[in-house]
């Protein structure tokens, strides 16, 4: 009984389990897929949007700073084309030519004229450089072996950082000179330094050495190499914008996006904290997963509340339905009694009519006054015999009776099958008989005592046989009953020559109110309350039927009930 | 001309004992244990009222009154039953069965149903009879 109990606790437990993870996975499943995809496509149209934007920033500005250098380029172009190098010479004329520029564009600082040999012939600025030597200087030997060079930015003889512009040109006897400006490196940086995307997104311009060429805010140490390798590794976009997200440090990851400038001798660098571009993913990210958070426990709280809920509800069904099956039990027991009573009632009553008749006789012979008379008395002691006789009769029924009813309620007990059967089949007899049918039993001696409820057991066997007489039409027939062994069971058979179950009751004869009998003659429980019996000693009914031919009904039953 | 009347239950000693009694009272007595052996005195015997017990193995005690109104319309019968079968004795009845009796029986009544079956089958035979007469005259006018 605790094993039972223990086994529906189980039972119940799994099946609350069973309904929190199915209500969980429902809920939640859609919940992180919509979660997911939302993050998923979001962070991708962001991606792409952040990646657009800085590759339309950066393209910007390597338009600008190209077009800006080689306007300062076009400008000096202009300058040593328009006048002879006798003329630049000149000090007043350069002066007047720097003004003229000054005044135009604004960002040069000076003009210088240099020799073939790097000493500065003819200087105009704010500077003293009249006769500085530059013939060491990096940008004057690369001048010399071109049309014209643009410098990187250098702190130079000044020790001001500037970026100096040199155009060769030769003058009439076919010697070399350098014309060469300085460009106000303030005006230009101020260009790049004044990108600005969101908190940490700023630009800069490195050479191909990795040297800053403007003054960014925040100085890290840029790794040119690092920039290069990260420029090997892709190709750049339409614009010649190459944007990569890489993991510059440990959980810290950086976008870039670069583009050459000058000839590829400069490099315009865009760069953003991802965390700073993404920020608004991330905070769309942080709000989705605590949505989900928030709505998972609460689906757990609920689902736990629910199902706790819902297996109670099932729990208190079951536990009717129990006690409904208890009650039904109950029901077709009483009906079978009644039955069975009035049979009884029946067989009680013709030895009674017997004995009042015989009663009634002597009364008569002593109306009649001849009590003396010799074959009066015996007479007389032949109805007195066949009182007792028929008392006698009553007697054996009352005690058949007797023996039912003291075998109520569903203890079980050690019971030997066979004496059962009997018992059963001598209530049945009389029925029986009426009906013209005979009860053959066939049972074999060798069944061990078996542990059940006889009350229940009685009740199976009588339902069985009545249901089998009841087959049997008028014109009579058989209802066998045997025994049998069939391996640590006993097999009881009740066969009948009745009319058989057609195929299409057969599935449904257990069911409980199913009976094909008229209203108010069958119940439909008996067969149903036999199957709940049975099952529940822990043994089988089942049913071979051929239409016309006959009902068998096997009954099996362990020798001892399971559990024991 | 005394009362013929047919005796049928399958309790031997029930049958043996009533018969005396009512042969003690006057009537003439023919006894059956079952239903095909009353049909078979039905036939031997000019019977005017028929006991019948309900509940026999074989021929019930339905069966039989329907093959003794078919074969003698005009006997009368008794229908005798237990407790349990109050029903079956009321579709005897409808089959034309003059009265039932709880069984065990009270021995005036059952004398006192026996006159009112005998009477009435009586009546019958006297329209009849009259019937015929009727019909005869009517024949020779």
């Amino acid at each position: 009984m605790k094993a039972e109990s223990d086994k529906n606790h189980q039972y119940y437990r799994t099946l609350t389990r069973m309904i929190v993870v199915l209500m969980i996975s429902i809920s939640i499943i859609p919940l992180i897929s919509i979660g997911g995809i939302t993050i998923y496509y979001y962070s991708r149209s962001l991606k792409n949007n952040t990646i657009v934007y800085l590759e339309t920033i950066v393209n910007k500005h390597k338009i600008h700073i190209d077009t800006f250098l080689e306007e300062k380029l076009a400008d000096i172009q202009t300058l040593v084309d328009s006048a002879t190098v006798e003329q630049l010479l000149d000090g007043s004329f350069l002066r007047g030519r720097l003004e003229t520029l000054q005044k135009r564009y604004g960002d040069f600082v000076d003009l210088g004229v240099v020799d073939n040999r790097g000493y500065q012939r003819a200087y105009a600025g704010p500077f003293k450089l009249e006769y500085a030597r530059y013939s060491d200087a990096d940008w004057f030997k690369k001048a010399m072996t071109r049309e014209y060079f643009i410098s990187d930015v250098f702190l130079g003889i000044r020790g001001l950082p500037h970026f100096i512009i040199a155009i060769k040109t030769k003058d009439n006897e076919g010697r070399i000179w350098i014309v060469r400006t300085t460009i106000d490196i303030e005006k230009f940086t101020s260009r790049v330094e004044n990108i600005k995307i969101g908190k940490t997104g700023h630009a800069f311009i490195l050479n191909r050495y990795g040297e800053f060429q403007t003054n960014p805010k925040f100085k890290d140490k840029e790794d040119t190499h690092f920039v290069y390798s990260i420029l090997k590794e892709t190709s750049p976009g339409v614009s010649g914008v190459s944007v990569v997200e890489t993991e510059k440090e440990k959980r810290k990851r950086v976008i870039y996006a670069i583009s050459f400038l000058k000839n590829r001798e400069w490099m315009l660098v865009c760069k953003q904290d991802s965390a700073d571009a993404f920020s608004s993913l991330y905070h769309v990210r942080k709000l989705v997963i605590s949505i989900c958070f928030v709505s998972f426990f609460s689906v757990l709280l609920i689902s736990f509340l629910l199902a706790k809920k819902v297996v109670g509800r099932i729990e208190r069904a079951d536990l009717e339905k129990v006690k409904m099956r208890e009650q039904v039990v109950e029901a077709g027991k009483l009906a079978s009694i009644g039955e069975l009573a009035a049979g009884i009632a029946h067989e009680v009553n013709n030895p009674v009519a017997i004995m009042v008749e015989e009663a009634g006789w002597m009364e008569d012979l002593l109306e009649e006054g001849e009590l003396e008379k010799g074959d009066t008395l015996d007479e007389f002691r032949r109805a007195l015999k066949q009182i007792r006789a028929q008392g006698t009769r009553c007697k054996q029924i009352t005690h058949k009776l007797l023996s039912l009813a003291r075998k109520t309620g569903s203890q079980l007990s050690d019971l030997e099958l066979n004496e059962l059967i009997k018992e059963v089949v001598g209530l049945s007899q009389r029925t029986a008989r009426y009906r013209n049918v005979k009860i053959e039993t066939e049972l074999s001696p060798d069944t061990p005592p078996i542990t059940a409820s006889p009350s229940e057991l009685q009740q199976v066997l009588l339902n069985l046989i009545n249901n089998a007489i009841d087959a049997i039409g008028k014109d009579g027939g058989t209802v066998k009953i045997n025994t049998r062994m069939d391996n640590k069971s006993v097999i009881i058979d009740v066969s009948d020559t009745g009319c058989g179950i057609p195929e299409a009751h057969i599935q449904r004869i257990f069911d409980p109110f199913f009976t094909t009998k008229p209203v108010g003659k069958g119940t439909g429980l008996g067969l149903s309350i036999c199957y709940g019996i049975i099952d529940r000693m822990g043994g089988t009914i089942s049913v071979n039927s051929a239409v016309g031919r006959g009902t068998t009904f096997h009954v099996q039953l362990p020798i001892r009930p399971e559990g024991k | 001309m005394k009362t013929m009347l047919l005796l049928v239950d399958d309790e031997e000693s029930f049958v043996d004992i009533l018969a005396e009694r009512l042969r003690n009272r006057d009537f003439d007595v023919t006894t059956a244990l079952n239903g095909e052996d009353a049909l078979q005195k039905i036939n031997e015997h000019n019977v005017d009222v028929a006991i019948i017990d309900v509940m026999m193995p074989g021929l019930s005690g339905i069966e039989t009154l329907r093959e003794i109104k078919r074969l003698k319309p005009l006997v009368e019968a008794l229908m005798l039953t237990g407790h349990g079968t109050v029903e079956t004795a009321i579709e005897g009845m409808k089959l034309g069965a003059y009265d039932y009796l709880m069984k065990p029986c009270d021995m005036d009544q059952l004398l006192a149903k026996i006159g009112e079956a005998k009477d009435k089958k009586n009546k019958h035979e006297e329209k009849i009879r009259e019937a015929k007469i009727k019909e005869l005259s009517s024949r020779f006018v």
